[in-house]
């Protein structure tokens, strides 16, 4: 492998990438190049295929079938190299339990040939939160505070690409905010950030994401491209009886797909000569009270139903 | 019916001081202290009959810890609770027999199959052979899995599981359900369907008491509260919060609220 390559502006690219488990095909042909400094999103469900895509990427297991390169490297020819340069903070929480909060850190530095001082400008701004706890062990810690040492421990040695396999799983709303806060400074240190999650909101704080489904990428685009590469309208209808709205508008011939959507139910409309006043006057009919009914620009989680159901 | 229904019928509820029976879930003060912590401090609500209640609230503000309180899985430290009609602190088994419960991370044996994790979970309640097979057919048929009743559930995809686990929870009919981020990591169309069902369950009577990480779940319930610190920092339907806090959605009043905590996250 040649030195240029890692200087090139993709960090990572991935080549028809398939693998199988017995019969069941976790990837299928996955395609995709990440370029360097950006935040690329893998967004999906439980079982979609994101962990197995990133277990292939951090060389912890080989595809089937195709190619794929972390900054220029190999992933398996040149697995150590790899191993070298990434950081990867796995779904399940992997550090040791019976280490203390310093005592992980000191550890993955060693590891890494380095030391915590070396690079601590990197970490500073989270570590600083669980400076308080540095003695405690790290099976003791909440899991907020786990989330956030994991996070040092694989920035610790100054990855060029940092792979989060579900940083944010089963992470409250205001932690979560804050943790796409710290992805953004990383970033601008020029840290490339292959991030997975299951949150559909988290979408727009990538620069772009792939949408997954059972192994496969649904679309790959800036989030305000997929969104705006959206079929049909899409209206927000609500009423005074939102169970009896939602089943009322499935019944309506006009309604191609209805969804509920926190307090309004996202109706997308087949007909284009499609009339507000007609609906209201529908829903009126059948008793609904203070109809509002206002078109909207889809999210990123109205195009993956629309992608998904195709 | 059902066994604890029946048993409902032989030990009459006793009713925290003749509270409204139309209650299902009665905390008054509840309150759990670890040492000199106080996971749960000080928290009183009600949950009416066949109410959807969103419990929300940041990591560590003490959700998990009432909860099982409410479950009979915990003893209060202070104050009382009563769920479906029987004590929390004094009546722990009653209440067991009388709720549902589903997580995210418990829910089903992955090696048996589908109609065997219904009868284990069925005659683990007490339900009779006879109205455990009639149900499970009824259930098959309801959720279109007549293929799938021999399958060994950890060959199910997750929203099956999800689904599946649901009804298990509810099998035997009881007066309440908690379910504890049930729709975790689900596809954005199955996390929907799954809200059917507790649409569906409600409409038969049962009651929900629900936790969810997803804000626009949080839309779904009748009435949601809002823990910070151990405390319920706000409780009313979503509409009222909204306007309460005037915020354009429940990640805003959450956010507003949660971003308040003083307690250190550890």
């Amino acid at each position: 492998m040649e030195i240029t390559n890692i200087n090139s502006d993709i960090a990572i690219s991935c080549d028809t990438i398939s693998k199988k488990y017995g019969k069941i095909e976790a990837l299928k042909n996955i395609k995709f190049d990440v370029k360097r400094g950006e935040i690329f999103g893998i967004i999906g469900p439980d079982g979609a295929g994101k962990t197995t895509l990133f277990r292939i990427l951090t060389t912890l297991i080989l595809a089937e079938a195709g190619s794929a390169a972390v900054d220029g490297f190999d992933v398996v020819k040149d697995y150590k190299e790899i191993r070298k340069r990434v950081g990867y903070m796995p779904g399940r929480f992997s550090l040791y339990q019976d280490l203390s909060v310093e005592e992980n850190l000191n550890f993955f530095a060693t590891v890494f040939n380095t030391t915590v001082a070396e690079n601590y400008d990197l970490i500073k701004d989270i570590y600083v939160q669980i400076e308080p706890f540095k003695k405690r062990r790290a099976g003791k810690l909440s899991g907020g505070m786990k989330q956030k040492l994991a996070l040092c421990c694989a920035l610790i040695h100054k990855p060029s690409v940092l792979f989060l396999d579900e940083p944010t799983t089963g992470v409250d709303p205001v932690s979560r905010k804050e943790f796409w806060g710290m992805l953004k400074k990383l970033k601008a240190q020029g840290i490339t950030i292959l991030v997975s999650t299951p949150y559909m909101d988290e979408a727009t704080l990538c620069d772009r994401i792939a949408l997954i489904q059972n192994g496969q990428f649904l679309k790959i685009d800036t989030p305000k491209n997929i969104v705006s590469q959206y079929e049909n309208k899409l209206w927000a209808v609500e009423s005074d009886n939102m169970h009896k709205l939602l089943i009322d508008l499935r019944a309506n011939e006009m309604t191609k797909n209805c969804f509920a959507f926190g307090d309004k139910h996202h109706i997308s409309i087949n007909n284009s000569q499609f009339i507000i006043h007609n609906l209201r006057f529908e829903l009126e009919k059948l008793n609904h009270t203070n109809i509002l009914i206002s078109e909207i620009e889809p999210t990123v989680e109205d195009c993956f139903m629309q992608l998904s159901q195709r | 019916m059902t066994i604890p229904l029946e048993n409902n019928c032989l030990i009459p509820p006793l009713g925290v001081r003749g509270l409204n029976t139309s209650s299902v879930i009665i905390a008054e003060h509840l309150t759990k202290k670890f040492g000199n912590f106080t996971a749960v401090d000080n928290i009183s609500f009600e949950v009416k009959r066949g109410e959807i209640f969103g419990f929300l609230g940041a990591n560590g503000a003490g959700k998990t810890t009432a909860m099982r309180m409410l479950c009979g899985l915990s003893i209060p430290t202070g104050g009382k609770g009563e769920v479906a009609g029987f004590d929390i602190g004094t009546q722990t088994e009653l209440v067991k027999k009388n709720i549902g419960y589903m997580s995210q991370k418990f829910s089903l044996y992955n090696d048996l199959k589908v109609w065997e994790n219904i009868e284990l979970f069925g005659g683990i309640y007490g339900m009779k052979d006879k109205e455990i097979k009639s149900k499970t057919d009824e259930l098959m048929r309801v959720l279109n899995f007549e293929s799938e009743r021999n399958k060994l559930v950890g060959s199910l995809p997750l929203g099956f599981k999800q689904k599946l686990a649901f009804s298990v929870s509810i099998f035997h009919s009881p007066q309440v359900v908690f379910l504890d981020e049930p729709t975790g990591g689900v596809d954005p169309i199955t996390r929907r369907q799954f809200w059917e069902l507790i649409y569906e369950a409600t409409s038969r009577g049962i009651t929900v008491f629900v936790t969810t990480h997803y804000m626009d779940e949080a839309e779904y319930c009748d009435r949601v509260s809002i823990m910070v610190d151990g405390r319920i920092e706000a409780l009313d339907s979503p509409k009222n919060l909204k306007k309460q806090f005037d915020a354009k959605n429940m990640d805003e009043v959450f956010q507003q609220l949660a971003r308040k905590a003083k307690r250190v996250d550890s």
